[in-house]
């Protein structure tokens, strides 16, 4: 399973073999049929679990699991990252100003209208995203997307979004709906040698043991992200997370940051409308 | 709870593949598949980096499996023709083109020797 041990060359031949195979996908439904047919494709397949407890990913559907999980949650794992991260938000940068120049309500609670379209650069834009292009803006570098300072900023915005409901504006123009469409189509499209969609194993599959693991349903998948993962050490990105999902499947990951994962964290995203932020969160 | 009830479902598995394992072994030497084939078909079955069938599959003889795919078991029941066998494992997609099962020979996952083998081990479950 180990993408290292896979040879460039097949990668690349599986990944353009995916592509050519894919069919178009012509707009059947609206944004707001496929929220209403997710939501429902779950609340049948896992009865009685309430449209927020899916913000806790496998733990909503797993009492087992969710007591070794609110153990830990006691004593939260991302509590340092948190902490810096409230610290890097405030402190100046070289010019006098912060991050809470570059957002609405100064950056406080607004965690649920990420990512966004905007109409003035044409394109979505996440988070991560206008974090570093606050601190360019203001004469600063650019962060590394994946983890570290970027991840611990992130993490403190999304704590002070807690308990406010994801609200993705819904895709209505033609570029909005072309941005949703190609995330769409990332999440059901087949991919890597190993042949599988995002949908394969956390929409027909969630639930199910995959090995010892538990598949989380992707609705709610948003809410908790940045993560701090065991596996990891350390807190995450969704975008870091988009990346091992694809290794998973041997599967050439996309950058960080890309189109194609901006739009996927879109149609992600919109997907979970209505359920409460709760991030950072702790997993596996 | 759940893990309580896993345990039991994969032993009642277990009971059903060795009750049926009398039969199988007549099969195969009727057919005169030596053993160390089934062996390396089951090596390669197991096998994280090669099948990994386990991920999924419930097996006699396999540690930890998934739940996402139907217990591998009374396969001569279930497919009859061997060549039916070999074509699910090589291309899952033909039956089920949404099938999460990889499609281990048109994605050249394993090599056709190695998906003779796992066909001859799965074939005497
Ligand atoms: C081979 C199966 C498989 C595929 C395909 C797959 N994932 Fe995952 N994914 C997992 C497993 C296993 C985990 C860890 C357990 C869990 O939380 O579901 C996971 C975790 C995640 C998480 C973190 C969940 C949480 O609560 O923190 C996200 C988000 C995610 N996957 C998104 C995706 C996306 C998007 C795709 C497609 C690009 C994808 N996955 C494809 C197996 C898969
Ligand atoms: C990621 C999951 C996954 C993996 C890995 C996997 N399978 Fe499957 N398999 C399935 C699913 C799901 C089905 C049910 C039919 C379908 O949806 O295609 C299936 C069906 C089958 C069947 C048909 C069973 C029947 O009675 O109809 C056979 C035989 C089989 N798999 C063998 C294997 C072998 C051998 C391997 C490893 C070399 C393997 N599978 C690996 C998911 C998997």
């Amino acid at each position: 399973m180990k993408p290292s041990k896979i040879k460039k060359s097949l990668l690349a031949v599986t990944a353009a073999s995916v592509l050519g195979g894919m069919f178009t996908h012509v707009m059947a439904t609206t944004p707001e049929d496929d929220l209403q047919n997710f939501r429902e494709y779950f609340y049948k397949k896992f009865p009685g679990v309430p449209l927020n407890e899916y913000g806790n990913g496998v733990y909503g559907i797993d009492q087992a699991s969710r007591q070794t999980w609110e153990a830990i949650e006691e004593f939260p794992p991302y509590e340092i990252d948190l902490e810096k991260g409230e610290e890097l938000f405030n402190t100046p940068f070289a010019n006098g100003k912060t991050y809470a120049s570059c957002f609405k309500n100064g950056g406080i609670g607004i965690r649920q209208n990420f990512p966004f379209y905007s109409k003035e650069h044409k394109q979505v834009k996440t988070l991560e995203q206008v974090i570093n292009e606050c601190r360019t803006k203001n004469g600063e570098k650019a962060l590394g997307w994946k983890k570290g300072d970027i991840a611990a900023i992130s993490a403190y915005m999304a704590y002070t979004s807690r308990g406010k409901a994801m609200l993705i504006k819904t895709p209505t123009t033609t570029d909005e709906i072309n941005w949703y469409e190609r995330g769409r189509k990332h999440f059901y499209a087949k991919r890597g040698q190993l042949n599988m969609s995002c949908a394969n194993c956390h929409e027909d599959n969630a639930g199910n043991y995959i090995r010892a693991d538990i598949l989380s349903p992707a609705l709610g998948h948003v809410s908790h992200f940045p993560v701090y993962r065991a596996k990891w050490g350390s807190l995450g990105t969704m975008h870091r997370r988009y990346g091992g999902c694809n290794k998973q499947v041997r599967a050439l990951p996309f950058p960080a940051q890309s189109d194609e994962y901006k739009a996927l964290e879109y149609f992600h995203s919109y997907m979970s409308n209505g359920i409460e932020v709760n991030g950072p969160g702790s997993r596996k | 709870m759940r893990r309580f009830t896993r345990i039991v479902s994969t032993t009642s598995i277990i009971a059903v593949a060795i009750t049926g394992l009398g039969l199988a072994s007549t099969a195969v030497s009727a057919a005169g598949t030596s053993k160390s084939d089934i062996e390396k078909g089951q090596e390669i079955a197991f096998s994280r980096k090669k099948g990994n069938c386990l991920a999924c599959h419930s097996i006699k003889g396999g540690k930890l499996p998934g739940n996402i795919a139907p217990p591998l078991v009374a396969m001569q029941q279930r497919f009859p023709d061997k060549a039916k066998l070999r074509l699910q494992i090589f291309d899952s997609t033909v039956a089920n083109p949404n099938s999460i099962m990889p499609p281990f020979g048109r994605h050249k996952i394993i090599s056709d020797k190695e998906i003779d083998l796992v066909t001859e081990f799965i074939y005497q479950l």
